[in-house]
Formats: C-alpha cells, sequence, structure tokens
C-alpha cells in the first residue's frame, strides 16, 4: 500500500475515476433525492478522511469526532437559521420556546463569513486544545479514547440540556435557504452535492499529502514506537496534535456540510453512539489506507439507509456484527484483502501492503508499564 | 447543613453506583488491558436479571436476595462467553477490544429492545427498602443506603478475594508480570477468565443495584459507561483503593456541581477536571512504579 501510495500515477488515476464517478456517473443515473443521500455519505467520508489519518495513521482510537461534527453542524445550523429569519429576526424555533430573543453568543454567526471562519476554525482549536493536554502528558491509547468518548457524552448532554439555544433533543431542522441559495429548488441541493464531493475530493488529496510527507512517516512512527521517535528528537505530542486537529478539522467541514444537505442537525447525530459509528466504514475499509475510510464509510452509510429502510431493528445488529467481525478477525479491513492478494502475486516487493496489526511497541506497552 | 449533608449523601449515593459499576472495570481493564464496553450491558443484563427473578417469584425482598447471586452469575457468564470467543485472540491488541466490545454491546442492547420492549420495566422495591430513615435528625432514602452498603461489601470481598485466596494470587501475578507468572507455573489463560468472570459478575451485581434506583430500560449501561470508565483512568489503573476514591470524589463532585449549577453543566465541568487532574497525574491517583519507559 505504501508503495502504491508513493506511486503519483496510480493515485492520480484514482482521483479521475473518483473524479469521473463523482461528477458524471452519479448525478446521471441518481433522482434528486438519491443524490443527496449520497451527499450525506460523502460528509460522513469527509469524517472518515480525518479518523484514517488520527486513527489508521496516527493510532489515535477517537471516539469523539461527532464532537467537531457536530460544531461544525451546529455552527452551519446557526447561521442558516438566523439568515431565514432575516436581519434582527428571531429563529422560529427560539420564538416558540421563549421570549428572550436571540442570545448573545448566536449574534456573531449572522455573518457568513464569520461562519465560515469559525466552521474552520473552532473545531480545530478544540481538537489542538485537546490534543495538547492529553499527548503532552502522555495520556494515550485506552486513555485518550475514553476521554475523546466522555468528551461526546458531555457535548450530546450540554445541547439536549439547553433547548432555547440549541433546539434540545429536535436539534435544528427546517432550514429555507443557504446562503441566499434557496434549498427548495433542485438546482442548488445538486449544487450542494458537487461542492461536498469537491470537498471530499479535496480532503482525500490533502490526506495524501500529509501521508506521503516527511510528517506522515513521523505519525506512523509514533503509532509504532513512540518512545524511539521522541529518542530521535522529534517531540511524538506535536506530531499527534497536528493529526488530530486536521481529523477535527474536517470532521468539522463534514458537519458543516451534513445541514444544508440533510436538513437536520440534532444530538441523535453527535452522540457518543454516532461517534462511534463514524469509526466502522474507517475499519471496513481499511483504517492504515487512504481510500478505504472513505469507500468504507460510504458503503456502511448506504448499507444502513438501505438497511433501516427494511429492517428498522436489523441495522443494530448488522452494525455489531461488522464491529465484532470485522476489527476481531479483518483488523487491515477490506484493503487488507487487496494487499494480501497483491503480496501474493508479487512476493519480491516487501513493502506491498502495509502492516494492518498495530505497533508491537503499542501493544506491549501495558503490559510493560504494569510491571514492577 | 441540611443541603451540605442531603449533597454528601447524594454524592456518595451516586459515588457507590460508580463505584459498583466501575470495580468490575478495575478489574478486567487492569489485569488484561482489555476496554470491555459491554460492561454496561452486562449491568444492564443483570437488571434485567432482577426484573425476571421478580416476575417468577412474586415476593419483591425474596427475588432482591435471589437476583443478586443470580445476576453476578448472569454476568460472570456472559463476560466468559465474551473472553473465550472474541477477545482472547486479541490481547495483543487492547485499543481493538474497545470496538469488538463496543460491537457486543449494540446487540445487546438491540436483543434487550426485542425480549424486553423499548419502554422500561419497573422492578419495585421491597417494603423494607422503600421510605426514608432517620439518622441524627436526617432522613436518608433506605434503598440508597442498601447500595451504599451493597459496594461497601463488593469493594471488601474483592479486596479480600485478591489479599488472602489463592485466586487473588494468580491474579494479582498475572498484573504485574504476566510473563513470570506463567514462568511460574500459574495457568494465565484461566486466571484471566475468572478475572472476567469476577469482574462482569460485579457489573450483574451492579445492574440489581440499579433496579433499585428507577425504571430500566435497553440504554441503562451507556449511562453509566463512560463515568465508570473515567473512575478507573481516575483511580489508577488496576488499582481498587483508587476506584474507590476516585468513586466517591466524582459522585460528590458531581452531584455538588449539579446543585450549584445544572446536570448539563456538571458533565462539562467535570470532563474539564478529569482533563485538568490527568495533567497532573496522567497515570491516575495510585500508579504502579515502573522503571519501564511506556
Amino acid at each position: 500500500m505504501t508503495a502504491l501510495l508513493r506511486s503519483r500515477y496510480a493515485v492520480g488515476i484514482g482521483f479521475l475515476v473518483a473524479a469521473v464517478l463523482l461528477f458524471a456517473v452519479a448525478p446521471a443515473l441518481l433522482t434528486t433525492f438519491r443524490l443527496g443521500l449520497l451527499g450525506k455519505y460523502l460528509c460522513y467520508a469527509m469524517v472518515a478522511v480525518g479518523i484514517g489519518l488520527a486513527w489508521g495513521r496516527g493510532g489515535m482510537l477517537t471516539l469523539g469526532q461527532g464532537v467537531f461534527f457536530g460544531i461544525g453542524a451546529y455552527l452551519m445550523a446557526m447561521h442558516l437559521k438566523l439568515a431565514d429569519a432575516g436581519p434582527g429576526g428571531v429563529p422560529d424555533f427560539m420564538a416558540l420556546i421563549s421570549s428572550d430573543g436571540v442570545p448573545g453568543w448566536w449574534e456573531p454567526f449572522r455573518s457568513g463569513a464569520v461562519t465560515i471562519v469559525a466552521i474552520l476554525v473552532l473545531p480545530t482549536l478544540l481538537a489542538t486544545l485537546l490534543g495538547l493536554a492529553t499527548f503532552r502528558r502522555r495520556v494515550r491509547g485506552a486513555y485518550f479514547a475514553i476521554l475523546s468518548q466522555a468528551l461526546a457524552a458531555a457535548f450530546a448532554i450540554l445541547l439536549i440540556g439547553n433547548p432555547t439555544a440549541t433546539g434540545g433533543s429536535t436539534g435544528l431542522n427546517n432550514f429555507k435557504g443557504f446562503f441566499g441559495f434557496s434549498l427548495r429548488d433542485p438546482a442548488n441541493r445538486q449544487m450542494l452535492y458537487f461542492i461536498a464531493a469537491g470537498v471530499l475530493l479535496l480532503m482525500v488529496f490533502v490526506a495524501w499529502r500529509l501521508m506521503v510527507s516527511r510528517f506522515g512517516e513521523l505519525l506512523v512512527a509514533c503509532r509504532d514506537a513512540e518512545e524511539r521517535v521522541r529518542f530521535l528528537g522529534y517531540d511524538p505530542a506535536t506530531i499527534k496534535t497536528v493529526a488530530f486537529a486536521v481529523a477535527g478539522m474536517m470532521a468539522g467541514i463534514g458537519g458543516a456540510l451534513f445541514v444544508p444537505i440533510v436538513g437536520i442537525i440534532s444530538p441523535n447525530d453527535v452522540g457518543v453512539v454516532p461517534s462511534i459509528g463514524l469509526l466502522i466504514g474507517v475499519a471496513i475499509g481499511g483504517r492504515t489506507t487512504l481510500a478505504g475510510p472513505v469507500l468504507g464509510a460510504i458503503a456502511v452509510a448506504w448499507a444502513e439507509t438501505t438497511l433501516s429502510e427494511q429492517f428498522p431493528s436489523g441495522w443494530t445488529y448488522a452494525q455489531g456484527l461488522l464491529f465484532m467481525l470485522v476489527v476481531a478477525f479483518l483488523p487491515g479491513g477490506l484493503a487488507s484483502l487487496v494487499s494480501w492478494r497483491r503480496r501474493r502475486s508479487d512476493t519480491a516487493d516487501p513493502t506491498a501492503g502495509a502492516d494492518p496489526e498495530p505497533a508491537p511497541a503499542e501493544v506491549l506497552a501495558p503490559a510493560e508499564g504494569r510491571t514492577t | 447543613m441540611d443541603i451540605l449533608v442531603t449533597q454528601v449523601f447524594n454524592g456518595l449515593s451516586v459515588g457507590s453506583i460508580l463505584l459498583l459499576a466501575a470495580l468490575g472495570l478495575a478489574l478486567t481493564f487492569g489485569q488484561m488491558g482489555v476496554i470491555n464496553m459491554a460492561h454496561g450491558e452486562f449491568m444492564m443484563a443483570g437488571a434485567y436479571t432482577a426484573y425476571v427473578c421478580q416476575q417468577v417469584l412474586g415476593d419483591a425482598g425474596l427475588s432482591l436476595l435471589v437476583s443478586l447471586p443470580v445476576s453476578f452469575v448472569v454476568g460472570g457468564l456472559l463476560g466468559v462467553l465474551l473472553e473465550v470467543t472474541l477477545l482472547r485472540r486479541m490481547y495483543h491488541r487492547p485499543l481493538d477490544t474497545l470496538l469488538v466490545t463496543w460491537g457486543v454491546s449494540l446487540i445487546l442492547q438491540q436483543l434487550a429492545r426485542d425480549l424486553f420492549g423499548t419502554a422500561g420495566v419497573d422492578v419495585p422495591a421491597p417494603g423494607w427498602l422503600s421510605g426514608p430513615v432517620e439518622i441524627l435528625g436526617f432522613s436518608f432514602p433506605r434503598s440508597r443506603l442498601f447500595i451504599l452498603v451493597l459496594a461497601i461489601v463488593a469493594v471488601v470481598a474483592v479486596t479480600l478475594l485478591l489479599k488472602l485466596t489463592p485466586l487473588g494470587r494468580r491474579i494479582r501475578a498475572t498484573v504485574q508480570n504476566r510473563q513470570l507468572a506463567e514462568s511460574a507455573g500459574i495457568s494465565t489463560r484461566r486466571t484471566d477468565m475468572l478475572t472476567f468472570f469476577l469482574g462482569s459478575g460485579l457489573a450483574g451485581v451492579a445492574g440489581v443495584a440499579l433496579t433499585l434506583m428507577g425504571s430500566i430500560s435497553s440504554n441503562l449501561g451507556t449511562s453509566y459507561i463512560v463515568d465508570a470508565f473515567l473512575v478507573v483512568i481516575i483511580g489508577g489503573i488496576g488499582q481498587i483503593k483508587g476506584a474507590v476514591i476516585a468513586a466517591f470524589v466524582l459522585g460528590v463532585a458531581q452531584s455538588w456541581i449539579e446543585y450549584s449549577t445544572s446536570a448539563s453543566i456538571a458533565k462539562v465541568i467535570v470532563f474539564a477536571l478529569v482533563v485538568a487532574f490527568l495533567q497532573f497525574r496522567p497515570q491516575g491517583i495510585f500508579q504502579v512504579r515502573t522503571r519501564s519507559l511506556v
């Protein structure tokens, strides 16, 4: 896989195929409704690109990506609600609940520019702070995973607990316009899909450049042998924080595009359960690969919609089984099957197929840590 | 003064539930590095076992006493099943056990919804546990006192088991140095299985205690699992005394902040406090001193 990643030629063809599929084939074949669904899957895929970077390459199992996704989504939703209400107006759901008017901290998001800057900055900033607070103190592995999960739990409770400002458990919905374009117009909905597709391709490109850069090498090194990286004079905390911040930013952008495409954001989309749910696609596709998380996330989201339409409770069982079987028996995801075949056909190349097993150092760590 | 006592008691009460939930986690997480996300669902299974016991036996007092050992066994067997089928092959990948057990917890929750319905069910407390009891002019709910006592008994029992019995010695040896324990003739696999039985059984007992707090539903476990893990992290991996202190501190802090602000703000503040605490003691209150780098 590393060899494949390095080959500009192969990646270039991959991007070309993806672009043709997303921009020409999908719009030609799908109805507006289905295209909207695909747009929603693409938003999940954006989060998955970040998870692939943080978890697959960096070994940081983040169970709280829903928080960054949610911050991006709620910021966008707040702006859309305020824009719908017009200058100085009060969003409809707020007028229903209380007569206090718009909370002060909502006011800046009347401006579209401020909102976009906030969507890019706030999730990144939160991820940076959390990353610095944990990685600098060498809190990692399970500790980090549980902290990120606690963050997701706290975030969802905070949203539900403040219905006047966030819509409570119903969340924010019923958006009419998107930066002046009516969301009722199918042409505009198609435009949103194209924006999502373009952003996703850009993110995958960024992830690819990061992966093949010196930074990407160091990130993998941190995952596999953090102490050695430290001995070599690098600071693992900074490297991991950067990767985590990039993942947070990608999740935030995914959330921001999710809102106009899907038309609703609620605590059900950002809490503990959806946050961990975002991981399964990444695991299935192949957490260490470039395309695996994207394809896995899209496939899982598609399967969820299709299965839930037919058997409402079936999806939960399927999701649980996927987590159990894929992670236990196929830790490298489907991508490891592909690279296994390549290894078989080309045994001369030892670099073919990234090692799907996580780091020996990381693995031995808890046992050694308890040695007195 | 009245408020202070009530809040501290509420905190201890929340803490005793956290402790019951975290005690089993401290064992499994501490010994094997396995992060069992299905622990909360084992609690749920214990709670539903108490419900079934009451449906079968009818008498609330008798069924509560019967359901304590039965739930222990039910939780324990679920844990052993999980350990033998899935976790055993994953000890070299501790982080991945988190996701696998998460899948198990999803399935168990859905199973509970399909078996017992989505609406919560009530397990009425027996007569001798309802109503308050007067101590020094303050009135405390009997059921909460019972949970507090149950938590203390569980801690004492686990501590004695670890300190005095052969099984306890084997568990401690495996925690401290797996390879050395193996070369001393301890079957670490068997020990792992028994530890998992014990830890998951404690989750079942915690589930019975939860039936005294209100109605039970399929998402019973999810509401406690995050806090229980925080207790284990603050206490220090594999440290029973750490878990005890952490559970009561977290419980009192949470109910106090909840009282002075609101439930939703309290969660956020507690999270911030935990992150801040880890700045000072990244390994928890008690840490096993080691020369190892990691």
